[in-house]
Parts: structure tokens; sequence; C-alpha cells
């Protein structure tokens, strides 16, 4: 065989995520099917609920209407094969959210000097759009268009837009503010530079009659790695199709401090300490190893650097992993024993990886664990992926496809953080950005469009409050949201009010399929827009030749790639499926030159990322110790016994979403922290108590809940809370009771990563008075 | 007519809530009532490495299996958005029949 490592290393520029064979055959749709009809009085559409509000699915939904057009009820789609009918309580609950008082309904301005106050002015769309022009403008003449920040936020459709309408303007600066981009990101970048593409546990998503599908076998086992996707939906995967798989006889490996449901009917738990899944994944691969258990064939044919792979691995004993990671040898070679016999393995993986400091290294250990188990691209195994039709619905464009050159490398972090531009949607250094609002270093930032996101709330704000800073300290914000928001009420000149998925035209699209986004229901009362719309009307203004469409149905026709379908031909056959191939690094349909292997410099699987070590990055997997804890900070054990990780979902609220909506603050009412019954006598707390929470950076006041969910030195601590119920002049007291106080915004050497999963902290009853 | 009956693979229901919420928007039903209401057994240690840790959802009074929405070939609100998938809306001795055949405990409720 060629050495393709030696033929193939120049113009590794190249190589990015999406360019490569995607599938354009349509296999199957929801032909048959109408997407409106009556039922009595009542008119039903079939559509899909993304997005406002946020959420990483999008399920399909029924939406009952009256004659006038206002929303009456929904119900689950049973017909759509990604979510079968099922709906969580967000999406039951969204009756509270279109008809809530609170709900923003018209664009609304405020004077600078009134920021933080309740002082705001109805003004129409055309004075909105001529304010944010005329001041955008004016900063763009004197400090370039750099100096204007875009940010969105998670779990909203609203990338493709936003970026157009950014690069429109010209800024190269795209933002995603949490530190390290620790979401999602880094775990597609780390397995981008290995494999040339993203990877998802295959569940039968890819096909129409899922489950039913001939070519498609359950899964072996699946690990569920550091995420409870059951409530959390990782990654834009709806977490109980887990369920449906351990129905068909799949195996549950749970990885995960916590004791979660699915954590509590695994095969095997491993119960790690906070922030060392590197190691213990490691230490699996080690016994792989060690057994000659791992896949030969695959290694030796598909794959690059096994060598080193195995010099890392063989210093993570099972013992020394048992120590450093807490999970007992035996059951690390009993993982590594499942991951190779109940063939083939799967993985549903998450956040805690993200959200580790070197979560690019560490991420990659996990990559590896599943290549050498040879399961990828298997059917129930880890399936690669692309965009739909190559379809641009999901994925942004290209900053480099609308700005010259030179603009594009003037994005902050662009020099410092090459991995940035594997990582899906290419933003700017969120931390170094922020750093630059605060300095005006490397140059000023002058002005923020806040899209669907609420920093202050979300995002790391410790020591001094960073973000607060950096915000505050821009000349003028723009925020696009539903509800209004604690970052809105501290920062927004100008707020715009965007319309729910029930009232727009869009498009939900995720790797398996593409469905619209049909509009539902009239919004005659309310002066909304949807994100998409904005973002055309603004684009429009700023650079009508990159917005050539006269409606958002000629958007979609023209970002559907070559499915050879238009948004109207779509919309009668409610949903579409590209073909779809296992095996495809075998049949030269994984790379765009037709040639086999995997989209990487070497054609094959990386075991040592080339391109980490072009840019002189770790190449190979590795752990590194959390920046704090028992083995590295053991002198500040005793002021700060306990581990504090963050970041867990709940049922109810998708990040800082949801707490002004009824039924779902019923079911979660109060910010909560888990407490082991041990730690609970220990520091003389009982169910129910409100504590203090405190570590180095501060404190914040959260309800207790006792429960056996957490070890004895951990505990896990709500986010993004803030109480729309309580004063707008206070910030909705965000910062009270809210983890990201707590947090500090440290990030690793690639620029990605973050600390929330590992710090430290003490608790104590709150005194008399204190609530 | 033959009974009717909500057969529950319990062992699988995550706590997920669907059920309460969507029968409280079929029945439309306040702040407090319920139509079907979930039991947590909150989680407890069994041994090292064995814990209990499940829901049950339990048909209230005021449940009649959706009788509405079964009448016009629909399913019962709480089977069609359970996220488990683990309720079933049918005839009690067809329920019957398929609990005889999981290889795990499993309840059935006649109403």
């Amino acid at each position: 065989m060629e050495d393709v490592r030696e033929i193939k290393q120049n113009g590794m520029d190249d190589w990015v995520v999406g360019k490569d064979g995607s599938a354009a055959v349509v296999a199957a749709t929801g032909r048959g099917l109408p997407w409106r009809w009556q039922e009595g009085d009542l008119t039903v559409t079939r559509t899909a609920a993304w997005s406002a509000p946020g959420c990483h699915l999008g399920c399909g939904v029924k939406v009952y209407t009256d004659a006038n057009g206002n929303f009456v009820k929904l119900e689950g789609d049973e017909c759509n094969p990604f979510n079968q009918g099922r709906l969580c309580v967000r999406c039951l609950s969204f009756d509270q959210v279109i008809t809530n008082e609170q709900r923003l309904t018209h664009p609304m301005k405020r004077a600078r000097a009134d920021r933080g106050k309740d002082a705001w002015e109805e003004i129409t769309w055309d004075e909105a759009y001529d304010l944010i022009c005329d001041t955008f403008g004016e900063i763009k003449e004197k400090y370039g268009p750099e100096s204007i920040l875009f940010a969105s936020g998670t779990g909203r459709d609203i990338a493709n837009g936003m970026y157009r309408m950014a690069y429109s303007f010209g800024s190269p600066n795209i933002a995603y503010q949490q530190t390290g981009v620790a979401c999602y990101g880094p775990r597609i970048t780390a397995t981008s530079i290995m494999m040339g593409n993203y990877c998802v546990p295959d569940c039968s998503m890819y096909f129409v009659d899922r489950y039913d599908n001939p070519q498609w076998k359950p899964p072996g086992v699946i690990f569920i790695w550091g995420n409870n996707p059951l409530v959390s939906n990782a990654d834009g995967n709806v977490g109980h199709w887990m369920v449906d798989c351990m129905k068909r006889g799949s195996k549950i490996v749970v990885v995960d401090p916590r004791l979660t449901w699915i954590a509590s009917k695994a095969d095997l738990f491993m119960r790690l300490r906070p922030g060392t899944d590197a190691a213990l994944a490691l230490a699996i691969i080690n016994v792989m190893i060690e057994e000659d258990a791992y896949d030969h064939e695959f290694v030796e044919n598909w794959t690059y650097g096994f060598e080193d792979l195995a010099r890392v691995a063989k210093e993570y004993t099972p013992e020394k992993a048992e120590e450093i990671t807490w999970v007992s040898a035996e059951k690390i070679r009993e993982a590594a024993r499942m991951a190779v016999e109940c063939s083939p393995m799967t993985m549903q993986w998450g956040l805690a990886l993200d959200q580790t400091r070197e979560c690019i290294s560490g991420s990659m250990a996990l990559v590896a664990l599943w290549a050498l188990t040879g399961c990828i691209d298997v059917p129930g195994g880890m399936v690669t992926t692309h965009q739909p039709f190559g379809a641009e619905i999901w994925q942004p464009p290209a900053a480099e496809t609308f700005l010259d050159e030179e603009v594009v490398q003037r994005r902050i972090g662009y020099y410092e953080y090459p991995l940035y531009k594997y990582s899906g949607c290419v933003v700017a250094q969120p931390d170094m950005l922020y750093d630059a609002c605060i300095t005006g270093k490397p140059y000023a930032i002058k002005a923020g469009w806040w899209q669907s996101t609420n920093p202050l709330s979300c995002c790391s704000q410790s020591p001094e409050s960073k973000a607060y800073k950096a915000i505050m300290n821009l000349d003028f914000n723009v925020v696009v949201d539903i509800f209004m928001t604690p970052t809105a009420m501290a920062c927004a000149e100008v707020v715009l009010p965007v319309a729910t998925w029930a009232e727009k035209t869009g498009m939900r699209s995720i790797w398996y399929y593409m469905q619209p986004i049909n509009a539902a229901v009239e919004v005659a009362d309310n002066d909304v827009r949807s994100d998409l719309q904005i973002n055309l009307d603004l684009g429009k203004r700023w650079a009508p030749e990159k917005w050539p469409w006269n409606s958002v149905e000629e958007f979609f026709t023209d970002q559907m790639g070559d499915s050879g379908y238009d948004y109207d031909q779509l919309r009668e056959v409610n949903w579409m499926y590209p073909k779809f191939e296992y095996h495809k690094y075998r049949t030269g349909k994984q790379r765009a030159d037709g040639a086999y292997g995997f989209n990487t410099p070497t054609g094959r699987l990386e075991f040592r990322s080339t391109l980490c070590e072009q840019w002189g990055f770790e190449s190979v997997p590795s752990y590194h110790e959390t920046d704090r804890g028992p083995r590295s900070t053991p002198e500040l054990m005793d002021e700060y016994p306990l581990i504090l990780t963050t970041g867990a979902r709940n049922w109810s609220y998708f990040h800082s979403e949801g707490r002004q909506v009824a039924r779902l603050r019923a079911l979660r009412p109060d910010p909560i922290i888990e407490v082991n019954p041990l730690a609970a006598e220990k520091y003389g707390v009982a169910d129910g108590d409100w504590v203090w929470v405190e570590n180095e950076y501060g404190k914040i006041k959260m309800k207790a809940q006792v429960t056996i969910a957490v070890p004895e030195s951990v505990v896990n601590v709500d986010h993004a809370w803030w109480f729309p119920e309580r004063n707008p002049e206070t910030l909705y007291d965000t910062f009270s009771s809210n983890a990201n106080q707590l947090v500090p915004p440290e990030f690793g050497s690639t620029g990605f990563g973050a600390n929330c999963k590992s710090l430290i902290c003490k608790i104590y009853k709150l005194s008399e008075g204190e609530r | 007519m033959a009974k009717k009956g909500l057969m529950i693979d319990y062992l699988l229901c995550t706590g997920c809530h669907s059920c309460e919420v969507s029968c409280k928007l079929e029945k439309n039903l306040p702040t407090g009532e319920f139509g079907i209401k979930l039991a947590e057994d909150k989680p407890w240690q069994i041994d090292d490495d064995t814990w209990e840790y499940k829901w049950i959802p339990v048909p209230t009074q005021l449940c009649d299996l959706c009788e509405d929405r079964t009448a016009e070939g629909k399913v019962p609100s709480c089977v069609l958005h359970c996220c488990s998938h683990c309720m079933h809306y049918g005839e009690i001795e067809d329920l019957a029949k398929e609990m005889s055949e999981l290889d795990r405990k499993a309840v059935l409720f006649t109403v």
C-alpha cells in the first residue's frame, strides 16, 4: 500500500469540515401526508418546533389554530420520523410561551444613559433599523467593521442568517461568548481533525422508517459519556433514542459523576471524578491494546499514528487511572471488554468533554477509543455525518465567501487559534474578544449585536464580572430575543422582538434530514419578526447583492443544496432524507476527491493529528489534571473541600430560558444545588435549606436538594438562573443564584475548553435574614 | 365492548413529566390537578453497584383514557407524548399478552 502520509502533506488548509462527498440523492420523504388540514373548526398545521424558544431538537408537531389564526393547542406529530410523536414538557408548555404577557411584542429603544433602567420606548421596525444602521455605520467608518461583534447563543436556527448578515456588514467577529466555546465545537474539532468528519451514534435516525430499516442494527453497547441525553438531548439527538435502543437490546455504559436515571439502569456505571474523562479513556485504550483486543484490520489499513497512541495510553494502567478517576481498575477492564465484545459499540458523548480545559486532546482520547473498536460507519456504530444534500441550512457559510482574506484574518483569535476553523461554526475566541472589549487590544470593539443569547446569565463571570464589564464597555448594543433578559436590561440601546417557531417560515435541518417550519399562527397582534426576516432585512440594507431573495422561501430554496427541490416542493412532502450509506471510507465517498479513506491530510484516521502537529499543538490524546482539586491543589481543599460541577440540564429549562413559563417553573421553582446526604450532614445542611456556595471568586445562594445522585465530595449546581418576576433594575438578580458567578474564564492551549465542571467550593447555611 | 387499559413498561419511564403535562392540556386541568401523576422512587442504593431509581405514572380518577381522542381513532395524549414510548393503550387482553412477553416488570391499569 502506498504510504499516504508522504503524498498528502501539502495544502492542509483545504481540509475543512463539510468539504466532502455529501450524499445528494433523496431517499425518502413524507409524501402523502398533508401539511395543513381541517379538524372540525380548527386548522391543523404540520411543522417543526425550532425556534425560538431555543432547543437542540426541532421536533415534529401539529399546531391547531382557530379561524382567526390564533394558537389553540399543539401535539406531537406521530408521523415525524425524528421524534415519532413524543414531546418534552418544554414543547408541551409552548401555549404559555406564545401567549405569555412578558413577551417582547414591539421593537424598543433606550438612551445609553438609561442602561439598567426599565426606561424603554416603543418604536417601529423602520425606526429601529434606521437607528441600528446609522449607529453601526458611524462606528464602522471610525473604527472599521471589525469593531462590531455579532453574537448568537445556542439552540436556535439562526447561524446561517446571522453569520450572513454580519459578513454583509463586513465584520469577521462572529461571537459565541461561552469561555473557550466549550459546547460541542471542541468535540466537532477534535473529531474533524482526526477523521475529517463528525460522528454520531447510529440510532437509525438517518432512515425514515427508523428501527424497522433492514440496513440498521441496534448498537451492541452505547457508551453515554459526560452527558445526560434524556434531559439534554445532546448535540441535537433525541436523548430517548437511547431508551429505544435499550428496548432493542443495546447494553448501556454510563460515564458520569452523577447517578442519573440511565446510570441507575446501566450495565456498567463508571462514576468518575469530574474532569478526569481523558484519563479514563486512555486507561480503557491501554487495556484494549494490552489485551490485543482492538480491531487490527481497521487500525492497520485505515489509521495513522497507532504507535503514538499506544505509547501515551501505556502510561495509564487501570490501577493508575483508578487513583486519578476514582473508577475501579476492575470496571475499567470491564469497559474495555464491553467496548470490544458488544459489537458494535457506539457513543453519545457530551459537554463534560468540551468543559475540561485541555478539551481537544481529551476528546481525541474518546475518538481514539471508538476508532480502535472498528465501529466507524457500521450499522449501529459511530457513523460519519454530512450536511444533507450539501445544504447550508444548519451550517453557516464560510467567512471567506463574503469577506476579503485580510478582513477574515482580523477575526479575534485568528492567528492564535487556527483550530477554530474546524469547529463547524467559526467564531472569534470569546475570552480574547471580551478582553478586546475591555482593553481595546488588539483593536477596539465598540458595539455588539446579541441575537438569541443571554451571556450575562449563561457565561462565566468571574473574577470581576468580566462579561458584564466587557458588554457594558461597548457604546451601543442591540439585543434580539423573545423575552426581556438580564443582558438586554443591562446593556441594550435597541431590543428587537422575535417570532416563535409557530409564527414563522423556516427550515429544520440537522445531519439527517430537512423539514420546513410552516408558519401556523398569525402574528397580527404582535409586531414580531422571525430571526431570519430580521437578518434578511438588515442584510439587504448592508449588502443587497448578497441577499438577492425577495422572501425567506426564496432564500431557503437557494440553500437547499443539490436536493433538486425548492422550498414549496419540500413543503408538499413534509420532510426529505438523503440516501445514507455505511462504510463510506471504504468506498471513496468520504472525500471530495473520491479517494478511499478519510478526509484528513494522511487520508487515514489520525491517532496523531498532523494538523495539530503542524500548528504546534499537542497532537496525540492526553490527560491534563484538573486545575483545582485533591490532586492539584491539596492546599486549598481544607478551605474548599467540595468539587463543584455545573452545566447539567433539567426537564424545565433550556439554559437561561423558561423561568417565566408557569408550568415549567412549577416543575423546578428554585435554583438547586445537589448535595450528598453525608456531605449535608457534615456541613449542617438539610434538604430544602438555602445555602451559600462559595469559592475563590464569590458566593451564591442555592437551595439544597439532598440526594445520592452526587457522590459525597461533589456538588452539582444549577446554571443560568434569573428571576423574571423580580426587579428588572437589579437585572432580575441573575448574579445571585447562578453557578457562573463562581466560574473563571479559563480556557486551554488550543483556545477551546473551560473549567466549569471541575471547580472547588464550600457550602454553608444562610443565616437568619439572608434570604 | 372489550375493556381498555394502559400498560406501562415503567422500568423504562425516565420521569420526563410529559404524560402529566399533556394530560393537563388535554383535560384543561388547573395547577395541582392531574389526570395522571408521576410517582417517584428517589434513588437509593441496594448494594455497591446497584441502585433503585424509578418513576411510575399513575392514572387518577379524572382519567377516562381520553375517550374523546380514542373515539376519533387517536391514542390517549399521554401515550402519544411519552418520551420513552413506555405507555401502551389497548384492550386489556392484548396488553396482558404484551406484558407476558416482556422480560421486565410492568403494570396494567384498567380504568
